[in-house]
This record gives C-alpha cells, sequence and structure tokens, in this order.
C-alpha cells in the first residue's frame, strides 16, 4: 500500500443519481500519482477510445477534482480540476489553492469524479461518508459571493443539526461555480472561496453544463497518514523556512507585476497586446498596497507564502468591490490588456469577474480581443449592442464581461472565448481575425510574453506546451530542469509552484518519498512517470474533437502578434525570432519523443508501455500525411 | 522570544489573520502526531472569506467550563492557568461548551472527549508557527489578574460579524 492517499475516490453519475466509491490499483498511483497525472489516466481509460466524438458539454464528459498525496502536506496544498476541455478539446490539469482538497482527504476522499449531467441543479455535499446530492435551484443564478454565502449559512446548519454535540461547526470547504458557468461560457472557472479560480481549460462551464452549481465537504479525520512524519515534520519546516526569506514575495505576492513586467521587462500585454512596454508608475504596486490592501498576507491552509492580499474598495464609485490583490495576471489581463491604468478601476474589474465566475485572463483576452476590432473598426458600436469599447474605459468592459456571462448580444458571440469568436466573428465580416488573436491551441497566453526576452517563458512554451497558454505549465529545454514535466509533479502533487521557487527544487521529491514511501528521483519522473502523463496529454489534445482539431506542428506556434516587432519602450524593435522557434521545437519534440510534427512516436510510446495509445494516434498520423 | 513568567497567556489581534491555518497544524503535529484540523486545540474560523480567526480557549478568570463538568474532568492548570482535559473521565456531554460564552470547547473528532486548549504546557505551539511567519496574530503574555480575558469568549458568528464591519463596512452584513 502506498502511503498519503486516503484510499478512495468518490464517483458521481448525475444522470442516474448513483453515488459510489472507487479504488485505483497501486500501480496506477505509483505511476500517475494524483491531480493532473491521474486526470490524464482516468480520461483515457474512461473517454480515450471516443475522444474525438466527446463533446466537452455532453453528459459523457467527465469532470474531474482531485487532490495528490502531498496536498495538505507539502505547504499551499491545491486542488485540481480536469476533464475534457471546452477550449483546447484535450486535457487541462487546472488547479486551485484553498481548504478543499484538505477537507476532501479529511473526508477520506482523494478525489470526486463527475459524469452524467442533472436535469435540475444540483449541489453535492460530502461529510465524511455521508454523502449526497442536494437540490441547487435556490443558488442556481447567484453570483460567487452570494453562494459561498448561501451554502456556508446552509450547509454549516445542516452539520450544526445533523451532528449536534460537536460543537460549533466550523465552514465547510466548497468549489462552486457562477453564472459564467451556469451558462456554459467557455472561459468560465471552477471557484473556491471569493477569488480562487482554476481558470485554464474553462470547467467551470463544464460544471455548468451537468447542472452541479457546488461541491461543499467538510471532513473531520486527519490527512491519511505517510509514511514518514518526523521527515515530513522536517521538510515543511525546510520549505517555510526558505520561504520566509523572501519577504518581498510575501509582501506583494505577484501584485508587484502590474507595473513590472510592463515597464521592467516590457513583457505585458498591453491593448491586446498591440504593446508591452508602459511606464504607469501610478499603476504601481505601492498604490493597491496602501490604497486596498485590507490584509497584507492573506493565503490558504499551509501556506508560508501568503501571496494574497485582501483588496477591498471601501469608498467612491467602485465602493464595495473585494477581491484578492489583484494578483499581476489579473492586473494585467483586467487591465493594461484593456488600455485600464488605474488602480480602482481594475479592483472593480476583477471583483466583477470574480462574482460572474470567469477567468480573468482568458475574459481579459476576449475582451482586449472584442476592443482591437473596434479600435480597427471591425465589430462597431451596432455590432456590440451600442457599447463604446474604448481602451480603457472600465465601464464598458463591465457592461460586456456581464453580457458575456449572461450570454447577451454579442455577448454570447464572445462568450465562445477568444479562438471560437475569433473565427465565428471572421466569418461575419468575412475578414481572416487571427492575426489580432493571442492564444495557443484554443487557450489565451497567460501575460508574460515572449519578444523582449527579458521574461522568464522560453519562446516555444506557448507553442509546445501541451496546455496551450497556460503560463502555468511553461515547458522548455533541458527536460529534466525547465520543462512542464516539473510542473506536472507539482499539478499531481498537488501543490503550489510559489512555494517550490525558494528553495532546492529537489525538496519536492524528497517529499514525495517521505510522504509515500516510495523512492522518487528526478531522473526517473522526468523520463518515465512524468512522460507517461505528458504522451497522454499530447495524444488527447491532438486527437481532440467535435468541434476543434488542432493541426500537429502547424497550430504547434506563438500567436501571430508574438512576431511582431515590439512598437514602443526600451526593446522596441525585438521580437521572437521564428527560425529560432522552429529549431528549438524541432529539438524540443526530439527530446520527448515526437516527431518533427510533434505526434509521439511508436518507438516511445512503446517504451512508456502506452501501446494503446499508439493505435489511437494512428487516426492523426494518417490525417498528418493526407 | 524570552520566557514570559507563568501563567501566561495568549494574546489575539485577530484581524491580522492570514488564513493560513499553520496554528492548527502545528497544535495537530504536537498533540496528535498528525495534521488533523478538527482535531486542533485551536481552529480557524472562515465564515465569511477574509474574515479568518483563530478561535481557542480564553482561560475567562472565572473558568465557567470548569464549573460546568459534572464529573470533575476539567481542571485549571497552576502552572499555565490553562483549562485541563482529563480524558479518561470526560463523558463527552457537552456541557462545558453550552457553559462557554464563545462556544469554544469541541468534541475530539474521534474520540469521545472534549477538546479545549492547554498552552502546551506552557510553550504554546500555535504562537511559534504564527510568529515565525511573522503573521503574528498570536503573542505569548504574562497572565495578570486584572484582565477581563472573558471578553475574548466569543461565539464564531460574533466575532465574525464585527470582523465584518471592520473590513467590509456596510456591505459587510450581506454575506454573513
Amino acid at each position: 500500500m502506498i502511503r498519503g492517499y486516503a484510499g478512495k475516490f468518490l464517483d458521481v453519475d448525475l444522470s442516474s443519481g448513483s453515488l459510489r466509491d472507487v479504488k485505483f490499483s497501486d500501480h496506477i498511483l505509483k505511476n500517475y500519482v494524483g491531480g493532473r497525472g491521474l486526470a490524464t489516466r482516468i480520461l483515457w481509460d474512461r473517454l480515450g477510445g471516443k475522444w474525438e466524438k466527446v463533446d466537452p458539454f455532453g453528459a459523457e464528459n467527465v469532470l474531474l477534482l482531485l487532490t495528490g498525496p502531498l496536498t495538505g502536506y507539502f505547504p499551499g496544498g491545491r486542488t485540481c480540476v480536469s476533464g475534457k476541455s471546452p477550449q483546447s478539446n484535450g486535457v487541462v490539469g487546472s488547479t486551485l489553492s484553498g481548504e478543499f482538497g484538505v477537507e476532501l482527504r479529511c473526508a477520506g476522499y482523494d478525489g470526486v469524479i463527475v459524469s452524467g449531467r442533472s436535469e435540475k441543479p444540483v449541489y453535492l455535499m460530502i461529510k465524511d461518508f455521508d454523502v449526497e446530492l442536494r437540490d441547487g435551484g435556490h443558488v442556481w443564478g447567484k453570483d460567487g459571493k452570494q453562494t459561498v454565502a448561501a451554502l456556508v449559512k446552509e450547509c454549516r446548519g445542516l452539520l450544526n443539526k445533523r451532528y449536534r454535540g460537536f460543537g460549533e461547526w466550523r465552514e465547510p470547504a466548497m468549489l462552486y461555480i457562477g453564472p459564467g458557468g451556469e451558462n456554459r461560457v467557455r472561459t468560465a472557472v471552477v471557484m473556491t472561496k471569493w477569488s480562487h479560480a482554476a481558470g485554464y481549460g474553462g470547467y467551470g462551464a463544464v460544471m455548468g453544463s451537468k447542472k452541479l452549481k457546488a461541491v461543499v465537504v467538510k471532513g473531520t479525520g486527519p490527512l491519511p497518514e505517510v509514511a514518514d512524519i518526523e521527515r515530513v515534520k522536517r521538510l515543511i519546516k525546510t520549505v517555510c523556512s526558505d520561504v520566509y526569506e523572501g519577504e518581498m514575495w510575501r509582501r506583494w505576492g505577484t501584485g508587484g507585476g502590474g507595473y513590472y513586467f510592463g515597464a521592467k521587462t516590457s513583457s505585458e500585454p498591453v491593448r491586446n497586446w498591440q504593446e508591452e512596454w508602459h511606464d504607469e508608475k501610478g499603476y504601481g504596486v505601492d498604490k493597491f498596497e496602501n490604497r486596498f490592501w485590507m490584509k497584507q498576507y492573506w493565503g490558504d491552509f499551509g501556506c508560508p507564502t501568503t501571496c494574497l492580499k485582501l483588496a477591498v474598495i471601501r469608498s467612491g464609485k467602485y465602493k464595495g468591490a473585494i477581491t484578492d490583490n489583484p494578483d499581476y495576471e489579473m492586473q494585467a489581463y483586467l487591465g493594461t490588456n484593456l488600455g485600464i491604468f488605474v488602480p480602482e478601476e481594475n479592483v472593480f474589474l476583477t471583483s466583477l469577474i470574480d462574482d460572474l465566475g470567469l477567468c480573468g485572463i482568458q475574459t481579459g483576452s476576449v475582451m482586449g480581443f472584442a476592443a482591437e476590432l473596434f479600435q480597427r473598426g471591425i465589430l462597431t458600436e451596432k455590432d456590440l449592442d451600442g457599447l463604446k469599447l474604448k481602451w480603457g474605459d472600465a465601464d464598458a468592459f463591465a457592461a460586456l464581461a456581464k453580457k458575456i456571462a449572461f450570454r447577451e448580444g454579442i455577448g454570447d458571440v464572445l462568450a465562445e472565448g477568444a479562438y471560437r469568436a475569433a473565427l465565428k466573428i471572421g466569418r461575419m465580416k468575412k475578414t481572416d481575425l487571427l492575426p489580432f488573436l493571442v492564444h495557443s491551441k484554443g487557450i489565451s497566453i497567460g501575460a508574460h510574453g515572449t519578444r523582449s526576452g527579458k521574461d522568464f517563458p522560453e519562446i516555444v512554451s506557448y507553442a509546445c506546451g501541451v496546455q496551450g497558454g497556460d503560463h502555468t505549465s511553461l515547458t522548455g529545454l533541458p527536460l529534466e530542469r525547465n520543462s512542464e514535466l516539473l510542473e506536472m509533479l507539482n499539478d499531481s502533487g498537488v501543490f503550489c509552484s510559489f512555494n517550490t521557487f525558494s528553495g532546492s527544487s529537489n525538496v519536492r521529491f524528497d517529499f514525495y518519498e517521505a510522504v509515500t514511501g516510495l523512492k522518487l528521483t528526478r531522473k526517473e519522473w522526468c523520463r518515465n512517470r512524468a512522460m507517461k502523463a505528458l504522451h497522454l496529454q499530447r495524444a488527447m489534445l491532438l486527437l481532440g474533437g467535435p468541434d476543434v482539431t488542432w493541426v500537429p506542428g502547424v497550430d504547434d506556434d506563438n500567436p501571430p502578434r508574438f512576431y511582431e516587432p515590439l512598437p514602443s519602450g526600451p526593446e522596441k524593435g525585438k521580437t521572437t525570432d521564428r527560425k529560432a522557434v522552429e529549431k528549438y521545437k524541432k529539438r524540443y519534440f526530439r527530446a520527448v519523443g515526437w516527431d518533427n510534427d510533434g505526434i509521439p512516436t511508436s518507438e516511445a510510446l512503446g517504451r512508456l508501455g502506452l501501446k494503446d495509445v499508439d493505435r489511437a494516434l494512428q487516426k492523426v498520423r494518417k490525417r498528418q500525411a493526407s | 522570544m524570552a520566557p514570559k513568567k507563568e501563567p501566561i497567556w495568549i494574546a489575539r489581534e485577530l484581524a491580522r489573520c492570514s488564513g493560513c491555518r499553520k496554528c492548527e497544524i502545528a497544535c495537530s503535529l504536537f498533540h496528535e502526531n498528525r495534521i488533523w484540523p478538527e482535531a486542533s486545540m485551536i481552529r480557524v474560523f472562515m465564515l465569511v472569506p477574509g474574515l479568518e480567526f483563530p478561535h481557542f480557549c480564553a482561560q475567562c478568570e472565572d473558568y465557567p467550563c470548569v464549573k460546568s463538568c459534572p464529573v470533575d474532568a476539567l481542571s485549571v492548570s497552576k502552572k499555565t492557568a490553562a483549562v485541563l482535559v482529563d480524558s479518561g473521565k470526560c463523558i463527552a456531554c457537552g456541557k462545558c461548551i453550552d457553559a462557554c460564552p464563545g462556544r469554544i470547547p469541541h468534541m475530539h473528532p474521534k474520540n469521545k472527549h472534549i477538546v479545549i486548549c492547554d498552552l502546551c504546557d506552557g510553550d504554546p505551539q500555535c504562537v511559534k508557527a504564527c510568529r515565525e511567519g511573522s503573521w503574528d496574530v498570536l503573542r505569548v503574555v504574562e497572565r495578570r489578574g486584572e484582565t477581563a480575558y472573558r471578553l475574548y469568549a466569543r461565539k464564531p458568528d460574533e466575532v465574525t460579524r464585527d470582523l465584518a464591519e471592520r473590513f467590509y463596512g456596510d456591505q459587510g452584513a450581506d454575506y454573513l
């Protein structure tokens, strides 16, 4: 038996209402660990044979909410949300912080596997081994903050009533969707607390398609037993002490980025990436810190960094907005990318996006795209239902975000996400709009550009990553130091990458060993175990379908804009070198065992014991040959 | 930290709480040798996001919990002034929960006895964890007779209401 696991998963079929416990063999857990890795295996086993036909919004899709053996132990636990993505039509392991994973493991479950589709809105409540589906009609339609308030009250009330004599029950943890997810907006997120979101992948929309409003959990047991608790205690100390030394990282979180990545590295999206430089000192972290941060250190279970900051607007036009930081990605995508450089407006938009249950990055991306079309006269005021989508107009963008969440007017088109919206509007306007679109395989690109060469992504990170534009799964060479195989361990563990930055990057392998009792070296992980999951992810991404299929090699690229010269700032004129990208790409594909177009080779798949994947990929190879 | 003269008290600045729950982790690792949030003697409530705070024994000057116990399972430590639970004697009747003005004691989730902060015999682990990360919500101070410790024994909903007003102003009530 491998230590560190609760030992069972809850399998929910919403069509029939059946709830049962399932287990996975030690062989599967050893190779795929949990979270993102295990998600690829479960999805392949359940849907692999018919992947191209599986509609991400169909009852057959499987929504996964998975922890890993390190969740709750490695400081900063997370939960991984996955399934067939309505954005990339592949698999994204999308993680979010919060107490959900810890509560779930304390309740005796390592994860929840949801299939089918309920006829009426429901939510799932788990209290240790007491599990039930409850009517969710009264919370359907509620925004994020309303949903949390209503379900905390209701479920805590249930706990106090059903399990009297315990004393005061605390709030249970929950994952939920907002209106965006209910309306199957492809940029909708699965959320927890008020502002934590699993954004990449669009799983809020999958949850909404299943009419599942929330999963609520209270666990009263301890975290699952580990192999060596004394070693785990020492490792927790090591990770925390390393983190405590980086004071500015703790103090600002990523909130320092909104000014920094524009002014210092010229790699921040400005007006839909038309520029990547700005020097707006009024948008500095000091402004956010001094005016809005009610808590300078705000975080989740076991986290030494507490990189969140509770931001509240207490007066003025946007009084009542509450969110975290906003963190760098929000400062960029709901700020600079929309031509907004006023901190209040950024806090307001971020709070609104939270409430609507949308991904700030990808909704900010699609809104920036729409605004550029307006700037170019391609989309008119009439197309936009009377909205003048001018750069910097926060109220116009707020109105648009609501239209997207509720799929009203132009919002219904933009709710398809930037890639699908670009195709649709392009057909309407009989113009190729892809040059203005910043995405990789349906997933909008994180707010770190490659043109200046001064930020951390490699020039092939977005092009070759199996999670497309996901900036939290950047890939590159060498594989054992600089690829998404390392993120694969964080996302499968499941714990926060932010707590791996400060100390030795080997700590996570030691941690895995201390928790599970199994030896794990970096080499074994990168060459064998993570490689299996990576190949499964790549295979399902290439199979794609039914509405979108990517062309291997061709779609493995940066967006066109990343090859335009930077028009402004100290890095003016610089761009991503296309030849270098092509060369690097080939080297990367070879290193992971893929052919020149990025299709996994039979040899690599054979070595990894994935012969059935090899057979399935014959279709892709044939498609490519023709 | 200079050693404090006993008996001690844990002063608390609730509005600083980050919600990291390192206090619970330290507490349950010390007392149970497991990470076990619901067995922890200190529990962070988050009835509303952003309004996290640790909820744990305030050692009221009149110890109503001790007085309420029908089987003398509770006593006051002469050394630290903490309430000590004799888990062998405790019958898990819950009378101390009702007697506590803050409804702070809770049942051990597995074993049939009440859980109350024992101040780790004078060296509270939660305080160390909190100060290590410089959150400084918790601080060990000398316990002096004249203080109204009882004021700190408050129900989670009451504390949440206060913090909601402090952080979210008028609209705080919307989230309760």
